[in-house]
């Protein structure tokens, strides 16, 4: 089956400044794919561009296997933009049929109940809270029963409890294998949901891979009094970090305590560990090597 | 095709539910009472007039009123036609939309289909309204009202299409004042010409011909005086009002009507190119 977004060599100049700089990237069908960056990296033109609304200077964008400048490739697609504002003058039912009739497919009525605005739904959104606008934009994204969904910053009016609705609806949307390319300035959500992250930085891929890929593997940070030659050799390979050894995580931590109890270690902490993304991130970003 | 239907319903329900349709009904019946006030004294004040002096009154006076009514048409629509492309684009609303399965040209068609029925819808209540009104109060009615108010629609129709081309461009506020400004410049300029006209002046009659061909809802407001005016005055008072800026001395002709056809297509055409090209 065809990816569900396939870009190569996207560019796009405004005036005088590069915001696009030969950007190629991949999201194959039901995965969660993280677009992360600085401000004015270029991830917004990125996203425009793939559904048809900024016209790139060169590059090809192929949507659920048709060419992006075929109408019907978004067929398919559901997008929240970063700026996300519907015709106020219409209830939030009539948003979403609108949506529908210009999707040529039925609405899906169950959306508004998916983002906690099901009793709101004959009510004009001129009246709406900008955390409403953003819920009601979700349901517009997810009213045609789209393949790929392509969320533009979809947190950034909502309290802590939308936050948390829209990872679940993350979650079940990855479940039933929609495809997600998901912009967000909050790197904990993206390492929670994503399968995927591509970094931005001056309109280039810095860095693109499975968190895996990109955070390298667990470890298990300890801190151990009487390390006998025995427990040494339990340990294995380590590496210090003050009074911490820091060792890659084995299968079992438990089995490894009970061992080292055993061995007449005293065992003071014990802390699995990783790379965070946000330091990755900025390592990254301010050229630190790989 | 349905996906223009949806958006030339969508905008007719825009201009429905917006505030412009409001000030719209006001203006239009302040208008009109004030003209049925204006017609009954016409009337009443005047019983000594013949009854060709009177002919004359109520057919300058309709124009006048008239002139008033596709003002408001051309202020409506224009205001319309900006905040509807221009607008939504600023402020989002046509991200989403046009993020969908369709063509920029489909919505750009769509919306200038409802702008065009909602301004012609106007124009068809208002104007009968008026008709009656005249006809109630000084017993005239003019030769060829359908023709008439056929045309007052194409001059709504032509301003409200060069409306949505200075929207694809500039911001919506300033793509409205800019289309009632050149409206109103078209209007002086024909004016002028007809002065030119009268007095035999051929560069200052050009005036008004080459502003008409540039924008033709001056000549298409010429063309809808006349079929409201009663066709005896001209032969009857023909010095005495040459020149006057509601009366028009001579019916529109079909290669100018073709020509106001071919207008709108282009700039419509012209929107469409600009449309498309626009970065969202």
């Amino acid at each position: 089956m065809s990816a569900a977004v396939w870009a190569s060599g996207l560019r796009k100049r405004y005036r005088k400044r590069q915001a696009v700089d030969g950007v190629s990237f991949t999201v194959d069908r039901g995965e969660v794919v993280g677009l992360l960056g600085p401000n004015g990296a270029g991830k917004t033109t990125v996203i425009k561009t793939l559904l048809g609304l900024v016209r790139p200077d060169a590059g090809e964008v192929m949507l659920l296997g048709r060419p992006g400048t075929d109408p019907r490739s978004r067929a398919r697609v559901g997008y929240l933009p970063e700026l996300f504002r519907y015709q106020p003058w219409l209830t939030a039912a009539e948003v979403l049929r609108l949506h529908a009739r210009l999707a040529g497919v039925a609405p899906d009525e169950e959306c508004l109940g998916l983002v906690g605005l099901a009793d709101r739904a004959g009510d004009r959104v001129g009246g709406f809270s900008k955390g409403m606008q953003q819920r009601l934009g979700l349901a517009v994204a997810l009213v045609a029963r789209p393949e790929l969904v392509v969320l533009d910053e979809p947190t950034s009016a909502l309290d802590p409890i939308g936050r948390a609705d829209v990872r679940d609806l993350l979650l079940s949307l990855r479940e039933r294998g929609v495809a997600v390319l998901l912009n967000s300035h909050l790197i904990g959500e993206v390492e929670r949901v994503c399968d995927r992250v591509v970094i931005l930085d001056h309109g280039q891929v810095a860095a693109s891979g499975t968190l895996t890929e990109l955070l390298g593997e667990h470890t298990v940070r300890l801190r151990l009094g009487n390390v006998t030659a025995a427990a040494a050799s339990r340990i294995g390979h380590f590496t210090r970090d003050g009074e911490m050894l820091v060792l890659p995580a084995p299968p079992s931590v438990p089995d490894l305590v009970a061992d080292l109890v055993k061995l007449g270690v005293e065992i003071h902490a014990v802390e699995p560990s990783r790379v965070s993304l946000e330091d990755r991130l900025l390592g990254i970003i301010r050229g630190e090597s790989a | 095709m349905s996906i223009v239907l949806t958006v030339a319903g969508l905008t007719l329900r825009e201009s429905a539910r917006r505030r412009v349709l409001r000030s719209l009904a006001v203006l239009t019946v302040l208008l009109l009472s004030l003209s049925a006030w204006g017609f009954s004294r016409i009337n009443a004040e005047y019983e000594g007039l013949t009854s060709g002096e009177s002919r004359l009154a109520a057919s300058i006076v309709l124009n006048l009123v008239m002139f008033g009514l596709s003002l408001i048409a051309a202020l409506g629509t224009a205001f319309l036609a900006g905040p509807t492309l221009a607008g939504e684009a600023e402020s989002g609303i046509a991200l989403a939309m046009l993020a969908r399965p369709v063509r920029r040209a489909q919505i750009l068609l769509g919306k200038w289909l409802g702008l065009a029925a909602f301004g012609s819808g106007f124009v068809a209540v208002a104007g009968t309204a008026q008709l009656v009104i005249v006809k109630v109060t000084t017993g005239y009615w003019p030769p060829d009202p359908l023709t008439g108010l056929v045309l007052l629609a194409g001059q709504a129709v032509a301003l409200l299409t060069l409306g949505l081309l200075l929207s694809t461009a500039i911001s919506p506020m300033a793509s409205g004042i800019v289309a009632v400004g050149l409206f109103g410049a078209t209007w002086i300029a024909g004016v002028v010409g007809g002065v030119g006209a009268a007095l035999g002046n051929d560069s200052v009659r050009q005036v008004g011909t080459v502003s008409q061909m540039l924008l033709p809802t001056d000549g298409l407001w010429r063309g809808a005086m006349r079929a409201f005016q009663d066709p005896a005055l001209l032969s009857q008072f023909g010095e005495a009002v040459k020149g006057h800026p509601f009366l028009s001395k001579a019916p529109l002709t079909g290669a100018y009507l073709v020509w106001a056809v071919v207008w709108t297509v282009l700039v419509l055409a012209l929107a469409g190119l600009a449309f498309q090209r626009r970065d969202l």
